[in-house]
């Protein structure tokens, strides 16, 4: 019999690819059902606007048209948005626009009609009254008095405000040799998956049963949510995520179109379906970032930070999402970075304004606290002529402080960030580059070496710490009669992989075939109540109730092996394919006569029941903690404020590896969304009209491949100690990592011309800006 | 992204063509590669009632070189100016700017008159066309007539082509000797239009001097244009540094630039300078 490989560890391909590849995924917008409608959205083209009337008569006459409703024929017939976080001030959330419009792309009226095209044509024959109103687009504008009031009912534009005393960081300051001052911003971005949302509904009238598919994150959430929203039974609904392409953190979230198809397929008796299309995906899907951070670092000549004070001034939106006002939380727990900073405080002002509300997005808060501490310690290097890598070692949190309690009140897990920071230095050749770019200035080329250490948050939990709960996962894993492993998670992968390192950890704990394991996961009608994939937590959290799952159904195995074999069931050992007894493989028998035993249930075991289908639920102790350290070298072309990468140098460390190609996979993706922001991407908004100006994707410049570096990535291990499998997350880490690097990098390259902060994007215009004004000043 | 009701009517000659412009006049587009009034069709920028597919008239595609002209047709795609080897030898600037233009789908798709007829202020193909002094050849009820390039690019997407007509041809005289060209762009991020780009053709005398000089500008105004006076600051001279940097600082004399999201009228303007005198460099480069 050939041996089975071991799979944990390996570079796996990724088993979703092929059916991804040659056009054989189903997404929601593939589904076609019997006697299926179309819905379209009348969307506000205003960013702040009364509405006076909104007239359906025409589109509701208009060929092929089934039904057209705005608020006034849904009233009191779906609930609000929810959101899960709390905040002083929480505006009622609509499903379609009541009394004002507040962003441009907010619901205001559906069609429905039996073909798209149809649809789209009637959507044009709503006519909605206007009646604008001044703007607000500007978050610190929205803070000023006298300032347009996005909800006027709350008499102010501030959503909520957390203020953490200041004295420590006072007392710090008193010790410091300086005191560095500066302004920060984290622009707006646009999530952009690949699929833009879409959801579908089916209503079964017979069996009073409403079957959903959306392209969600989180399936079983979305159910408990949207049943509250439908006033359905929870066992009344089924939430379905088809394949979905992409989430990013935006697909964490319950938007008006899921409920409203919801609504309508049950109204109308007959599936109906809406399909995003790009504009309205990028109008009306929540956005990420969009801070203003006014920073204090105190600190020593010797490159010591003693103390950092953060106002983070953090945009809403109009309304609050799912987790929109938890997000800026996630930034100030985290603002120490990796560093031993002993005093740290905030001022957090969430504001609203006449925009898409902002939420999750792939870092969610880390990557603004990292970008942040890593610019200070930049800073703190320039201010006063230190080497920016060796300021970071200085301030390091030391190996064995773990685990460590931030001044925030975090406990970070493990770490041990030098070897990280040595590996990148020395596979960026650290020297030598420096060497390098000061040959080159001498030359008038202008090269920039941009370093950045972070560490960040995954697998959040406990479950007491987050406003929601569920911090958990669940598992199930069922050996089926003929031998074959059935996985079904709780978690809801989409994009990530997991259906190809899930199946490697079943593989090898029952030594079998990759091949005989198969993942199911998104659909609330197949797989236990679960809460989703964000977070990086699918990994740490999915696959630790996994193999609670995987032991619970090896013991009961094992005590059936046991009995036949007349070995005790400790001694027992699962191999090749077989049970056999530890201390000598070629005593076994083969687990299909195990799972024959267990299914056939000819001679019943005492103490065992039929079956071999194990679920568990995993609740951590706390949250996991990767780190690493990123070095990225560019050129900038000062003539046209272009700006090359020359090289790309990552270590991560996500503790144990279970799919290196997969890592490898999250941190090029990570690190290219992080360029998209450090030198690219920004939601512009008018500043006047609140016309959302990068709207579509001849707009808003997501990074292509043709301005990527050439990746050059490597790893250090240090495993979570409280985690079963070691592991730790990587989904995020590139997000994080980079984008700090990245502008560092450009900093680096302009500091010839005095040039000690630019806010991103980077984009030439802005490069070319700043240099004629300090060649001006010069 | 769904179009407007229309319907599909498609061409199989020039005349056919004309006579369904003829019939339905303003209600109707002609469909050439796509590339340009799908897009607009999606987002209902455009709702045409008829569509004339243009895209499989037989040998309107043709690149060839005839009485001492090379003769492209409307129809030669993106990719086929790119790769088209006589062009590489005789135009090689034509083909450089076409290898510019979008992605592998869209050059597999677009048209060089689908292109010209559009007339996106960020278009490549225009600053080319005007460098190297093509001839745009239109065909409509009256019969064929010639535009010169400056003549037909008028405005914001709109050119001296007459609604009943369509384009058929662009033909060009083959470089000389002692005579190069460059294509240089700057890339507007998200759509890969040019945000400016800049075409020169350089020719020397024996002595090493400019004998002629051609720049044609896309992306900086609403219109591309040739720099007249870029060309005439660099005529008579000996291309050096100096010379060049000093006749490129005349890039955007006298033009309204255009100001957006991506780039203001100043840094715009600033890029035209920058990158004619690259563009003039690698010109002169070629050409000795
Ligand atoms: C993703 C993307 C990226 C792009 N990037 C670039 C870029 O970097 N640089 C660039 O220059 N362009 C770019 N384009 C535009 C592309 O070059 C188009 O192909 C071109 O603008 C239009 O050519 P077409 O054959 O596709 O014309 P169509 O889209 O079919 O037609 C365009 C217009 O021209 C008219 N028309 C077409 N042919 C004729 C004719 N023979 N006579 C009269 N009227 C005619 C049509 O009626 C229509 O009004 C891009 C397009 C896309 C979709």
């Amino acid at each position: 019999m050939a041996v089975v490989p071991k799979f944990v560890g390996e570079r796996i391909k990724r088993r979703e690819d092929p059916r991804l590849i040659t056009g054989q995924a189903t997404y929601v917008d593939d589904l076609k059902l019997v006697g299926m409608l179309s819905m379209v959205v009348v969307r506000s083209p205003h960013a702040h606007a009364r509405l006076k009337a909104v007239r359906l008569d025409k589109a509701r006459r208009a060929p092929g048209v089934v039904a057209v409703l705005s608020a006034e024929e849904i009233e009191g017939q779906i609930g609000t948005l929810p959101c899960g976080a709390p905040a002083t001030h929480v505006p009622v959330h609509p499903v379609l626009a009541k009394g004002k419009v507040r962003f441009v792309g907010e619901p205001v009226a559906v069609v429905v009609a039996d073909s798209v095209y149809r649809a789209q044509d009637a959507a044009e024959l709503v006519e909605v009254d206007y009646e604008p109103l001044p703007a607000v687009i500007d978050m610190e504008k929205a803070l000023s008095p006298g300032a347009p009031l996005v909800h006027e009912e709350f008499g102010t534009n501030l959503c909520h405000k957390v203020e953490t005393p200041t004295a420590p960081f006072e007392e710090a300051a008193l010790k410091a040799d300086k005191v560095i001052e500066f302004r920060l911003v984290n622009q707006r971005l646009i999530p952009t998956p690949m699929e833009p949302r879409a959801a579908a509904a089916k209503w079964d009238a017979g069996m009073g049963q409403l079957t959903l598919w959306s392209s969600t994150q989180i399936p079983h959430m979305l159910r408990s949510l949207l049943c509250g929203m439908l006033q359905l039974g929870e066992s009344k609904m089924r939430v379905i995520a088809p394949e979905v392409g992409g989430g990013f953190g935006c697909k964490l979230n319950v938007y008006p179109e899921e409920a409203l198809v919801g609504y309508l397929a049950r109204k109308l008796n007959r599936p109906v379906k809406w399909a995003g299309r790009r504009r309205e995906d990028m109008a009306a899907t929540t956005h990420g970032r969009d801070h203003v951070t006014y920073v204090k670092i105190a600190a020593k000549r010797d490159g010591t930070v003693l103390g950092v004070h953060g106002h983070f001034i953090c945009g809403m939106g109009a309304y609050l999402h799912l987790l929109t006002p938890l997000v800026p939380g996630l930034s100030t727990l985290m603002m120490t970075g990796c560093y031993k900073i002993g005093a740290a405080s905030f001022t957090e002002e969430m504001v609203f304004t006449n925009k898409m509300a902002t939420d999750a997005y792939r870092g969610a808060g880390r990557p603004e606290a990292t970008y942040m501490i890593e610019r200070v310690m930049d800073m703190v290097a320039s201010e006063f002529g230190l080497d920016p890598a060796e300021v970071r070692r200085k301030n390091f949190i030391p190996k064995d402080a773990f685990p460590y309690t931030t001044a925030t009140g975090l406990v970070y897990d493990s770490g041990n960030y030098e070897p990280a920071l040595d590996k990148a230095l020395a596979l960026a050749d650290y020297r030598k580059l420096r060497a390098e770019q000061a040959a080159a200035r001498k030359q008038g080329r202008y090269i920039g070496i941009g370093v950045s250490t972070y560490v960040e948050i995954c697998g959040i939990g406990p479950s007491a710490i987050l406003p929601m709960g569920r911090g958990w996962e669940s598992g199930t894993v069922r050996v089926e009669p003929d031998c074959k492993i059935t996985v079904l998670t709780g978690s809801s992968p989409h994009g990530q992989g997991e259906e190809t390192s899930f199946a490697q950890l079943a593989a090898d704990a029952f030594g079998i075939n990759i091949d005989d394991v198969t993942v199911i996961h998104g659909d609330t009608a197949i797989v236990q109540y679960g809460i989703g994939t964000f977070g990086s937590r699918t990994l740490a959290l999915g696959g630790a109730a996994l193999m609670m799952s995987v032991e619970k159904v090896q013991a009961k195995m094992r005590k059936i092996a046991s009995t036949m074999m007349e070995v005790p069931p400790e001694q027992l050992v699962f191999h090749q394919g077989t049970i056999a007894l530890a201390s000598d493989h070629s005593k076994a028998i083969p687990m299909a006569q195990v799972v024959e035993a267990a299914y056939g249930y000819k001679q019943p075991i005492a103490g065992v029941e039929p079956g071999l289908t194990e679920t568990s639920f995993y609740e951590p102790v706390n949250c996991t903690y990767p780190f690493g350290t990123h070095i990225a070298v560019v050129e900038v072309d000062v003539a046209t404020g272009q700006v090359k990468f020359l090289r790309y140098v990552a270590v991560d460390d996500c503790g144990r590896v279970i799919n290196p190609l997969l890592v490898e996979g999250q941190v090029q993706g990570g690190i290219a969304q992080s360029i998209g922001q450090a030198l690219y991407e920004e939601a512009v908004y008018d500043e006047q009209s609140g016309q959302l100006l990068s709207g579509t994707l001849m707009d808003y410049a997501l990074p292509k491949a043709d301005v990527l570096p050439h990746f050059e990535l490597a790893g250090t291990v240090t495993p979570s100690p409280h985690n079963p499998l070691g592991v730790k997350g990587i989904g995020e880490a590139g997000t994080i990592g980079a984008t700090p690097c990245v502008v560092n990098a450009v900093v680096d390259a302009l500091a010839p011309f005095g040039i000690r902060h630019l806010d991103m994007p980077l984009k030439p215009e802005k490069i070319w800006r700043a240099v004629k004004a300090a060649q001006a000043k010069a | 992204m769904y179009p407007g009701a229309f319907e599909y009517h498609r061409a199989d000659s020039v005349a056919q063509a004309l006579s369904l412009l003829g019939r339905f006049g303003e209600q109707a587009k002609l469909l050439a590669g796509g590339q340009s009034l799908l897009p607009m069709m999606k987002l209902r920028l455009a709702e045409p009632r008829h569509l004339i597919d243009i895209g499989g008239i037989a040998g309107l595609d043709a690149i060839n070189e005839q009485g001492g002209r090379i003769r492209i047709g409307a129809l030669a795609r993106h990719d086929a100016v790119a790769s088209s080897d006589l062009l590489r030898r005789r135009l090689p600037l034509l083909a450089e700017c076409a290898a510019e233009i979008g992605d592998l789908q869209v050059r597999n798709m677009g048209t060089l008159g689908g292109s010209l007829v559009h007339a996106d202020p960020g278009a490549d193909y225009p600053a080319a066309v005007l460098a190297l002094e093509g001839e745009i050849v239109v065909e409509g009820p009256g019969g064929r007539r010639t535009l010169k390039a400056e003549q037909f690019f008028l405005d914001l997407m709109t050119t001296a082509l007459k609604p009943a007509e369509m384009l058929v041809e662009v033909n060009f005289a083959p470089l000389s000797a002692r005579t190069g060209g460059a294509y240089v762009k700057h890339r507007q991020p998200a759509s890969g239009f040019a945000l400016v780009g800049v075409a020169a053709v350089v020719g020397l005398n024996q002595g090493g001097a400019v004998e002629r000089c051609r720049v044609g500008v896309t992306g900086l105004a609403a219109a591309p244009f040739r720099a007249l006076a870029v060309e005439q600051a660099l005529t008579g001279k000996t291309p050096d540094a100096r010379s060049l940097a000093d006749a490129a600082s005349h890039a955007a004399d006298g033009k309204d630039a255009l100001s957006d999201i991506h780039a203001s009228a100043d840094f715009r303007a600033e890029l035209a300078r920058v990158h004619t005198q690259r563009a003039l460099e690698k010109a002169v480069e070629r050409a000795r």
